[in-house]
């Protein structure tokens, strides 16, 4: 079980792997596509490796509900739960 | 009394691709051609696709005539009459007539009559679909050399507004002669399908759904012109859940490849190229590094000058490998097909 904090590391992490932004750049607050410039295809990529790294599971139809770095981390958070 | 004994066709041990033949029809659409019809530009679609221009066919030219053109290239390339066609199978899911087949078509202009005929609607896995059926009929002995043909004329069912498809779609044919071989030429398929997901790429409504209208519009008595124009909305063009189809092309199908590759028991140093389904290149590129492609495995990425042309790509991508380098000729190539159903399909081939 991760922190919010541990999980938003690990996100920044992933983020800075498909994309090269700095981790430091990946906030709760940030917006994926309107902040982070982050297209849908690389959001995918995005969701898939956190999918593996956090040992949960986003469905397809959830991906477009997560608007924000923060949509992300609490999903990730209650999935783990 | 027992039963007659009765002959069965005798099995053959190896098959193998005799000939490639393409068509590559004559009309280039750019991206700033496509950026008139929706509010994009070339660089946003080069990045999202890969994709520079598509080849569509004009309005004259029919999927009868691009199969027609490709099929006639790999008989030559393959040395093989017409007449020795055992059978003949056409991919596509543009023929505009869901009976007859175009394939019957097709083999009655090549000169194949009477070989049986028949169209495999598997879309963008309908090529891989048609060598793993055409491997197997001469495999068990049921015809000497079939011919696959994967062609589409995805610009009749293409909506110019869709901004989730219509833009990376082109038109082509590629055609291949399967026949017996004195080595293995042709790894086992691995093939299937996922109709779970029958909604993740699909037609924008069905042939019925003008039918009811027309029947609707004539007994309300619509103004003719305002009926037809509403009509004409309902023809069936492609959409995709594009995120949905990415995630499933990229992790699913890189099993799928591997399978491919441990039942042709070989691993990815033994290949030569890897010719997977033009779908995007983004899909392309995360598929090699998921698979960890070495190095000198050369990757098909046709898909920049000819966009994606459902089950013509594969063939099409092939033959421009094999034309830029021919060095490759007689290699092993790990080909897959994937899309609409879902359906998918993998073989290791021996590049011909």
């Amino acid at each position: 079980m991760a922190s919010n904090e541990e999980i938003l590391a690990g996100l920044a992490e992933i983020v800075n792997e498909e994309t090269g932004l700095a981790p430091e750049s990946v906030e709760m607050d940030k917006s994926f596509t309107d902040d982070l410039d982050i297209d849908s295809i690389s959001m995918m990529t995005i969701v898939v490796n956190a999918e593996e790294k956090f040992g949960v599971r986003i469905p397809d139809e959830e991906v477009k509900n997560l608007k924000t770095v923060g949509d992300a981390v609490n999903f990730i958070a209650g999935a783990q739960s | 009394m027992s039963t007659p004994a009765i002959k069965q066709a005798t099995l053959r041990e190896h098959t193998r691709i005799h000939g490639l033949g393409i068509y590559r029809p004559s009309v280039v659409v750019t991206n700033d051609d496509v950026c008139q019809w929706i509010d994009s530009s070339d660089e946003w679609i080069r990045q999202r696709t890969g994709i520079v221009t598509r080849h569509r066919a004009p309005r004259d030219v029919s999927v009868v005539d691009m199969a027609e053109a490709a099929a006639r290239e790999a008989l030559a390339d393959a040395g093989v009459e017409p007449s020795q066609l055992g059978a003949v199978l056409v991919s596509t899911v543009t023929h505009p007539l869901a009976t007859p087949s175009a394939a019957a078509q097709v083999a009655d202009r090549l000169g194949a009559t009477p070989a049986p005929a028949y169209d495999i609607s598997a879309a963008c896995a309908g090529y891989c679909y048609g060598i793993a059926q055409a491997d197997a009929l001469v495999h068990a002995g049921s015809a000497d050399y079939v011919l696959v043909v994967g062609v589409e004329k995805l610009s009749d069912f293409i909506d110019n507004g869709d901004r989730t498809i219509s833009f990376i779609l082109g038109d082509g044919a590629g055609a291949v002669v399967i026949g017996p071989s004195e080595s293995a030429g042709i790894g086992p398929s691995v093939w299937g399908s996922d109709g779970s997901k029958h909604e993740a790429i699909r037609m924008s409504h069905s042939l019925l759904d003008i039918r009811d209208y027309s029947l609707a519009a004539a007994a309300g008595g619509n103004a003719p012109a305002e009926a037809a124009e509403a009509r004409a909305a309902l023809w069936p063009t492609m959409r995709q859940d594009g995120q949905t189809v990415f995630r499933w092309a990229v992790w699913e199908m890189a099993k799928v490849a591997q399978q491919a590759l441990d039942a042709a028991g070989i691993t990815s140093d033994d290949l030569v190229a890897f010719v997977p389904h033009q779908a995007n290149i983004r899909i392309i590129d995360e598929m090699v590094k998921q698979l960890k492609l070495p190095e000198h495995v050369q990757v098909a990425r046709d898909i920049v000058d000819a966009g994606n042309t459902s089950a013509a790509s594969i063939p099409l991508a092939m033959h421009r490998l094999l034309k830029e380098q021919p060095s490759l000729k007689g290699g092993l190539a790990l080909q897959i097909g994937f899309g609409a159903g879902l359906v998918f399909g993998a073989q290791v081939v021996v590049l011909p």
